[in-house]
């Protein structure tokens, strides 16, 4: 392997969206040297399609709020499955991190005083979302894309060499993470454009590789979102959580069948937006959970009301968190109230005159005038739910975003799970992944440090080599895309919104042929830029992730967040206990249970004890109130 | 195959660095899609290694520019039915840009030239948390940033379309809109950026032909917001005709 292109890096973060271009800033203000790797060309990661906001509690519009509320509206939105930790951390963190991109360059949008504006959003108490239109991730990873500039001009003034100390490299795809002596030695991986094949050797890898929409058919990921970091991690050795947890945004395109799926900003119903189904009925004031029934109003008079006196009046149903929301639009559709097409009408035209939506919500009157030939600003959307967000990830420690029995892994963002529980509320994605990206910087560069020469044995890169060119090396006829199209179908119908145990059992057995059939996948053509070849690669990722959320959905028998099963359709105090764990050996893919961290009494205190009996069982509650030191 | 299903004609180029051709082929296309749609078709079933850069198919992240009919477009925003019936789209790959291969280009000078601006320079004074801004004064800046780096407008460019040699002094028009936004940035405390943007960025090579804002999918007043203004106000630094005629000449809407 004397010819292989090689690389040596303290730390090296696998995805550039916003997780890992704030680890890649961390790591290098703590002077070490850092490679970035990206799949696609440097700033186009799936960050850009976050619309909405970053949610941050620094109260710009309504003073009351702060961290303690920020803490509590997460953790009811995770329906308390959340891990405590991730939850303090993330709401005490937020406002700093998005006041830091400011100095940054970032323009957000302001308020009459001149201080960031905040928006309201599904599940957040008060106005916490700060944002730029409906455009939000573009100006956050535009923001960190030139900050990783800024880094590296500095260092060519100083070093004379710009990438001196911050290199990235675009449109590079990492097949393995490499281990030695049970810790991590390096990355393997390959170059999209040529084929030829790359090692980089390093002590510490940061996986910040966002989602897996990929295996659904419905979805509003790119072709990124393959799973990547969550299979890289389970065949290193770690551990996936959470994974049944999918969230299918409520408020996706349906019409056209080209654009099906992709996101219709939450804004939409932030800013007046309502929901009808096809009899004209405002149905969501039907579905609001017990849970919630003191925090939304149960009549349109006060709803509407809300919008500007939200001190006296209740939110309207169509902010409950994202989970409640797609499943009552489903079960509207499946009772015979859906439009032609399959979905629903959200319709903020009726709301706000044409020149303020257009102002307000921008790339949504382009997307649906360009793309459906529809104007928002005099009619209604179609919109029906599409799979936008893994809450399950790799399993962390909090503090340093170290992958639990990894050493020298860490993870941040999307593929990280623990911190939205069984749902995420709106907002909370970018600003999980400002914070935890600067901690697993952090945690990666203090690691590195203490453990700089990993050596890496021959063996080890040429098992590398061999599985990465399997695909053009094996015998058979299968057609990557094919089994692409059958994995998202399968996962669509068996895996989706609503899930039953006759199902997944199907799933799984039908994911176990399609593995079968992907290790007969050929790749025809050369090895320059070859899309057959790299979803070849591909499918083996989205296949082990999409057998890991059936069986952890199999094995969780209650009905929680973005996990329901139409046989088990009640909330189950005992299950909110565990979390789920995914393992795999090399063949098998094993879910088991773990005991949930328990919360400290400081943060056990912010509730009303009345709230919380509705998730915990009366043994917990006992124990909890009665825990003074902390877990 | 439903009522909503047809056979499309494309043309389409295939080859790399050394040598290429456009090859035919004949695609099914459903109602409502975009020509990203009906490439991916052409991969899925005809020729698994035809390369292309795509990602958000929602005109959000810029990779997916190519030429369609000659035209630099973002083929996941050009849908198929602005085509006549019958008519043979002809798609190949950003011309101002070398071929790696089929449709993908080396954007890689695009890169070096955002390297080449200086970053915005925060005040020393003012600690993260107490900037405070009016939003009318983000605004002006606001529009530059709406940018997603597609880069059609460089590619459109005359200046450095078919003239490879004026690449090492031209920044482009994506770049002179990073300059503008800096520049009417209300806290950047970097002075002389319009100066460095003609003597160094080449701005004054623009002869404000308003090719990159008829181009531009997020309708950034490239010329008139950007280039236009910066023009003006370097005049007296460094005499430029083509300012002076430009102000002449062309009326100018919504320029403070």
């Amino acid at each position: 392997m004397s010819d292989l292109e090689t690389h040596k890096y303290d730390v090296v973060v696998i995805g550039a969206g916003g997780a890992g271009l704030r680890a890649a800033v961390e790591a290098r203000e703590a002077g070490l040297t850092v490679a970035i790797i990206c799949k696609s060309l440097f700033g186009k990661a799936h960050t850009v399609m976050a619309e909405g906001g970053v949610s941050a509690s620094m109260g710009n519009v309504n003073s009351d709020d702060n961290w303690m509320v920020h803490f509590r509206d997460t953790m009811r939105g995770g329906k308390f499955l959340n891990h405590w930790r991730m939850a303090e951390l993330h709401a005490k963190e937020a406002p700093d991190r998005v006041w830091e991109l400011e100095t940054w360059g970032a323009l957000f949008d302001r308020t009459k005083e001149g201080k960031i504006s905040q928006r309201n959003f599904g599940g957040h108490e008060y106005p916490r979302l700060a944002h730029v239109g409906d455009r939000t991730g573009l100006e956050l990873i535009r923001t960190m894309q030139q900050r990783i500039v800024a880094l590296q001009q500095r260092d060519k003034r100083d070093n004379g060499d710009a990438e001196s100390h911050i290199k990235v490299f675009a449109e590079l795809t990492i097949t393995e993470i490499l281990k030695e002596d049970g810790k991590v030695a390096g990355a393997y991986g390959y170059w999209r454009e040529s084929g030829e094949e790359v090692l980089f050797q390093s002590p510490a890898v940061i996986l910040a590789t966002g989602g897996i929409g990929k295996s659904f058919k419905v979805t509003s990921n790119s072709w990124e979102g393959t799973g990547d970091g969550h299979a890289l991690a389970l065949k290193a050795g770690g551990r996936l959580v959470d994974m049944e947890f999918v969230q299918f945004h409520p408020t996706g395109m349906i019409w056209p069948p080209s654009v099906r799926g992709l996101l219709v900003t939450e804004s939409v119903r932030g800013d007046g937006g309502v929901l009808t189904n096809t009899d004209g009925v405002r149905f969501m004031f039907n579905y609001i959970p017990d849970v919630f029934k003191d925090k939304y109003a149960d009549n349109e008079a006060e709803a509407d009301r809300w919008y500007n006196d939200q001190s006296n009046n209740r939110r309207p149903p169509e902010l409950l968190p994202r989970d409640e929301v797609a499943r009552s639009i489903n079960s509207e559709v499946k009772a015979g109230r859906g439009t032609e097409h399959g979905g629903v009408y959200l319709d903020v035209s009726k709301r706000l005159p044409a020149d303020v939506i257009r102002k307000k919500l921008p790339s949504m009157w382009h997307q649906f005038k360009e793309l459906a030939d529809v104007d928002i600003t005099q009619t209604a959307m179609e919109v029906g739910p599409t799979c936008h967000y893994v809450m399950g990830g790799i399993e962390v420690d909090p503090d340093t975003a170290a992958a639990v029995g990894v050493p020298g892994l860490f993870a941040a963002g999307e593929v990280a799970g623990g911190m939205h529980g069984s749902n995420r509320l709106g907002g909370n994605s970018l600003s999980d992944l400002l914070v935890f990206g600067r901690r697993a910087g952090a945690g990666a560069a203090a690691y590195a440090h203490a453990n700089k020469n990993q050596v890496l044995s021959d063996a080890t890169l040429l098992n590398a080599s061999n599985r990465l060119n399997a695909p053009f090396t094996r015998n058979g006829d299968e057609n990557p895309y094919t089994i692409h199209q059958e994995l998202q179908q399968a996962t669509n119908d068996l895996v989706g919104i609503i899930r039953t145990q006759t199902e997944l059992e199907d799933a799984i057995v039908k994911l176990a042929q399609l593995r079968v059939r992907a290790e007969k996948v050929k790749s025809a053509g050369g090895r320059t830029f070859n899309p057959g070849f790299h979803l070849a690669l591909d499918l083996d990722n989205m296949l082990l992730v999409s057998e890991c959320i059936a069986r952890a959905a199999l094995q969780r028998e209650e009905s929680r967040g973005g996990h329901t099963r139409d046989d088990f359709p009640k909330m189950d105090s005992k299950w909110r206990q565990v979390n789920s764990i995914c393992t795999w050996d090399g063949s098998v893919i094993t879910a088991t249970t773990q005991s949930l961290p328990m919360m400290p009494k400081e943060l056990f205190d912010l509730f009303d004890p009345h709230e919380l009996e509705k998730y915990m069982t009366p043994e917990e509650m006992t124990s909890v109130s009665g825990n003074e030191g902390g877990a | 195959m439903s009522d909503s299903t047809k056979t499309v004609k494309l043309r389409i180029w295939r080859g790399d660095s050394t040598d290429g051709a456009l090859q035919d082929v004949e695609v099914e296309a459903n109602e409502g899609e975009v020509v990203l749609d009906v490439i991916h078709r052409v991969q899925a079933t005809q020729m698994s290694d035809l390369a292309v850069r795509w990602n958000c198919k929602a005109g959000k992240c810029g990779s997916c520019s190519m030429e369609i009919n000659g035209k630099p477009r973002l083929a996941c925003m050009t849908r198929m039915n602005m085509f006549e019936e019958g008519e043979t789209v002809t798609i190949t790959p950003l011309r101002a840009f070398p071929v790696i291969r089929d449709l993908v280009t080396d954007v890689s000078f695009n890169y070096k030239k955002a390297m080449e601006i200086p970053a915005f320079q925060p005040p020393a004074e003012l600690k993260a948390g107490e900037y405070r801004m009016e939003q009318i004064d983000v605004e002006r800046s606001q529009e530059f940033r709406k940018c997603i780096e597609c880069f059609l407008c460089q590619d459109t460019c005359h200046v450095i379309r078919d003239h490879e040699e004026n690449k090492k002094s031209f920044a482009g028009p994506r770049f002179f809109i990073r300059i503008a936004e800096l520049d009417m940035h209300p806290l950047d405390q970097l002075r002389n950026r319009k100066r460095t943007a003609q003597e160094e960025h080449g701005l004054g090579m623009c002869n404000i032909t308003k090719c990159c804002t008829e181009v531009c999918p997020e309708h950034i007043r490239i010329t008139d917001n950007a280039i236009i203004p910066m023009k003006e106000r370097v005049v007296d630094v460094k005499y430029d005709p083509v300012a002076w005629l430009g102000s002449k000449i062309f009326k100018r809407e919504g320029i403070l």
